[in-house]
């Protein structure tokens, strides 16, 4: 507004307040963790937050910056957690060091994730609105409903495949299966940890905070606020949506492979049409654009139907639903908002409208 | 406009730790008086689709513990039951339904009720070493590990028994299948069917799949109509079912229908014309009309308890599983001082022992027994839908 630290840019400024806000939760939670103080419920809850945290701060890029709605993050998330969990299952044996095999788990699943982001983007993204929403909440069902029946297994003979059923595929009695039809991909070795969800979840921050203050980052809210006007300076429209998009997917992508190493069991009816909304809400509530937004948005919002079991049980969903039309309300309502910072402003500073 | 970002962002951070905070407290609390009782937790979805199996075994649940609680408790402890919403999630909603009832103080894990939840929990409950019994979760893969044992009959055990029993009584020589492909249950005893079906030379003429949520059935009907099927098999759930035998009937399809323990529900179904499901035949380990006092006292419990509602075998399988654990827990002297791991330590050699036998409501008539894999000693009983009941075949 009227005040802000002189030698700092508003912006390095922004994302630094995030970053320490990051940090001093992360250090929080630790502490807790290590003092015993913390519930079950919470603990395994950690690595999930940041899942959730990475797919909003993420589908925020393509929602908030390109200024585009998608409802296919569930989709990509989908394919980065399937490839990376057959990934790390083949590769277990051939590279026994989690250190090393995990991180390439992450990669692969990221960069598959990304190649399918791109070649959808390709056609997807002429379209604008509502019909690129519903092609891309398509593509994620599309995505699910693929996973969720095939089949892949392995004997001596190599690799059997099958969209059909097990006994299509003509494996002999002794051999492994990788995917299992609906039952999905089970055996994928734990190696997420909240340490690496955390520190991957600080990289996404840092990647969207500087893809949005670079050059590409320009051309492409450019290109959100005024389409016409963009090409006409000669911003390439295509490729910076492309970019954007795959990064979008690229990100999701590694959530993806966190998850799927989290679980004992893989199961594609997961990554349905509610995740990617949910995914959306995250974004919409956090303020879209908004970074930090999106990461406090995804941890309060997984965070209170959790906590709510032990008080109110099974009518936490309804309550979940007031929370969120009320904070809808609030953040959209220009009287209530106005109202409020004028309680905030009394309140803290004594300054009268 | 900056300054209402910055304070509510204060504020949410604030609720955050304070919400964490309350919920430690919360669990430490809850942690003291645990000595009193033996607490058995039950994970199910309670919201949702599928809620209805997962409050069946809920209600069946507490059914049982307060039974046995008004008669005393075991060797004089009283039991208490807690629960948790899994929503039938495969992941996250189910890894924290399971840790919410640790934090409750849950000793003994009555659960889960759907096999992709219990799949998701499997490997926590193996970590922590927590005793589990499932009511109902019968995929192969879930008593993997050596503390899981099962109270329902898996998968694998129900297509063999099915296309055994189509071949034996040689029922039909071409058989279709319509099964839901985005369902691990599902999909589990169709690819058994398949396997076994090869084998006794019974011929699949049509397979048909739906997804989760279908409601228009006529492609995969007119599918084995124009197949020439004359039996279709069903290893769905009741309310799919009772779609397709409304839609077969619309186009004047009359096969033989066999379903699995899916389909019992069938005829509680409102709205539903049950004259439909005239000749239905169906494996399942439980019968509301069966003639047996046990059986008898447990509906007329239920009913009583529960508006008029007729158990399932999702209730009759939770019950079953409240007074196998009661039955254990009075056998190894368990008091509710012991730890989780401690007492799945002695529980899981004595269930699988010579000599532990349960007679239940879910048996068909015989004692249940466990081996050490942790699958239950169960033959499919098949039972046809005459005059709008079951009866034996």
């Amino acid at each position: 507004m009227n005040k802000s630290l002189k030698t700092v840019k508003p912006y390095t400024k922004q994302s630094l307040i995030t970053y320490v806000m990051l940090i001093a939760v992360f250090v929080v939670t630790l502490i807790l963790r290590g003092s015993g103080n913390m519930s079950y419920m919470m603990q395994d809850l950690l690595v999930p937050l940041c899942v959730y945290a990475i797919l909003a701060v993420s589908l925020n890029l393509t929602v908030g910056i390109l200024g585009e709605l998608s409802l296919g993050q569930a989709g990509f998330m989908c394919i980065g957690a399937y490839s990376g969990a057959l990934f790390s299952n083949l590769m277990e044996e051939a590279i026994p060091e989690a250190a090393i095999r995990y991180p390439i788990a992450l990669v692969f699943g990221g960069v598959l994730a990304a190649i399918f982001g791109i070649l959808i983007g390709i056609p997807v993204l002429r379209l604008k609105g509502d019909y690129l929403a519903i092609v891309t909440l398509a593509f994620g069902e599309i995505i699910k409903n693929i996973c969720a029946s095939v089949y892949l297994g392995r004997d001596a003979e190599g690799f059997h495949v099958s969209i059909k059923s097990v006994s299509d595929m003509n494996m002999a009695s002794d051999g492994e299966m990788l995917i299992n039809g609906a039952l999905g991909i089970n055996g994928t070795p734990k190696d997420s940890s909240y340490e690496i969800a955390f520190i991957i979840l600080l990289l996404t921050v840092v990647i969207a905070y500087n893809f949005v203050n670079s050059r590409t980052g320009r051309a492409v809210m450019s290109i959100r606020d005024n389409r016409i006007a963009a090409e006409s300076i000669g911003i390439n429209i295509t490729k910076y949506k492309l970019i954007t998009f795959g990064l979008t997917a690229f990100l999701a992508g590694v959530a993806g492979v966190i998850y799927s190493h989290n679980f004992s069991t893989l199961q594609a009816v997961k990554f349905d049409y509610n995740m990617s909304i949910l995914v959306l809400v995250f974004v919409v509530l956090g303020g879209i654009g908004s970074i930090r937004g999106s990461v406090i948005a995804a941890v309060v919002l997984t965070l209170i139907p959790e906590l709510l079991r032990e008080t109110i049980g099974n009518y936490r969903m309804l309550f979940y639903a007031i929370i969120l039309i009320g904070m809808m309300l609030i953040t959209s309502n220009k009287n209530i908002k106005d109202k409020l910072s004028g309680i905030f402003k009394k309140n803290k500073k004594g300054e009268v409208q | 406009m900056k300054n209402l970002k910055k304070v509510l962002a204060v504020l949410v951070a604030l609720t955050l730790v304070v919400t964490c905070f309350a919920a430690c407290g919360g669990n430490e609390g809850k942690k003291d008086d645990t000595s009193a009782t033996i607490k058995i937790g039950v994970s199910g979805p309670l919201t949702g689709g599928a809620a209805q199996y997962g409050n069946a075994v809920v209600n069946a649940a507490k059914l049982a513990v307060d039974e046995i609680n008004a008669a005393g408790g075991v060797n004089g402890v009283k039991l208490e039951l807690v629960t948790a919403d899994d929503e039938a999630d495969s992941g996250d909603k189910a890894v924290s339904a399971y840790n919410s009832l640790k934090d409750q103080g849950m000793q003994i894990f009555l659960g889960t009720v759907t096999s992709g939840s219990c799949l998701a929990v499997i490997d926590k409950t193996a970590a922590d070493q927590m005793f589990q019994l499932t009511p109902s979760a019968s995929a192969d893969a879930v008593i993997a590990n050596d503390n899981t044992f099962q109270i329902c009959f898996t998968d694998s055990n129900q297509g063999v028994g099915s296309a055994q029993y189509i071949a034996n009584n040689k029922l039909a020589e071409k058989v279709a299948v319509i099964y839901d492909s985005s369902d691990a249950y599902s999909t589990g005893i169709y690819n058994q069917f398949k396997a076994e079906a090869a084998k006794q030379g019974v011929t699949l003429v049509a397979e048909q799949s739906f997804q989760k949520d279908n409601k228009d059935f006529s492609a995969q009907i007119n599918a084995c109509k124009a197949a020439g099927a004359e039996l279709v098999f069903l290893p769905i759930y009741y309310t799919e079912a009772s779609l397709i035998l409304q839609q077969a009937a619309a186009i004047d399809y009359a096969p033989k229908f066999f379903g699995c323990d899916g389909l019992d529900g069938l005829l509680a179904i409102e709205g539903f014309d049950t004259k439909l499901a005239e000749g239905v035949m169906l494996l399942t380990p439980f019968a509301a009309d069966a003639e047996d006092e046990a059986t008898q006292n447990f509906v007329k419990a239920y009913k009583a308890a529960y508006n008029n509602e007729t158990p399932n075998q999702f209730a009759a399988d939770a019950y079953d599983g409240i007074y196998i654990i009661a039955k254990l827990i009075e056998q190894e002297g368990i008091t509710a001082d012991m730890s989780a791991a401690d007492i799945c330590a002695k529980l899981k050699v004595a269930i699988c022992a010579d000599g532990f036998s349960y007679m239940g409501i879910t048996g068909a008539g015989s004692a249940l027994t466990w081996d050490k894999s942790g699958a239950v000693s169960k033959a499919p009983m098949a039972v046809v839908i005459k005059d709008g009941a079951y009866a034996a075949l």
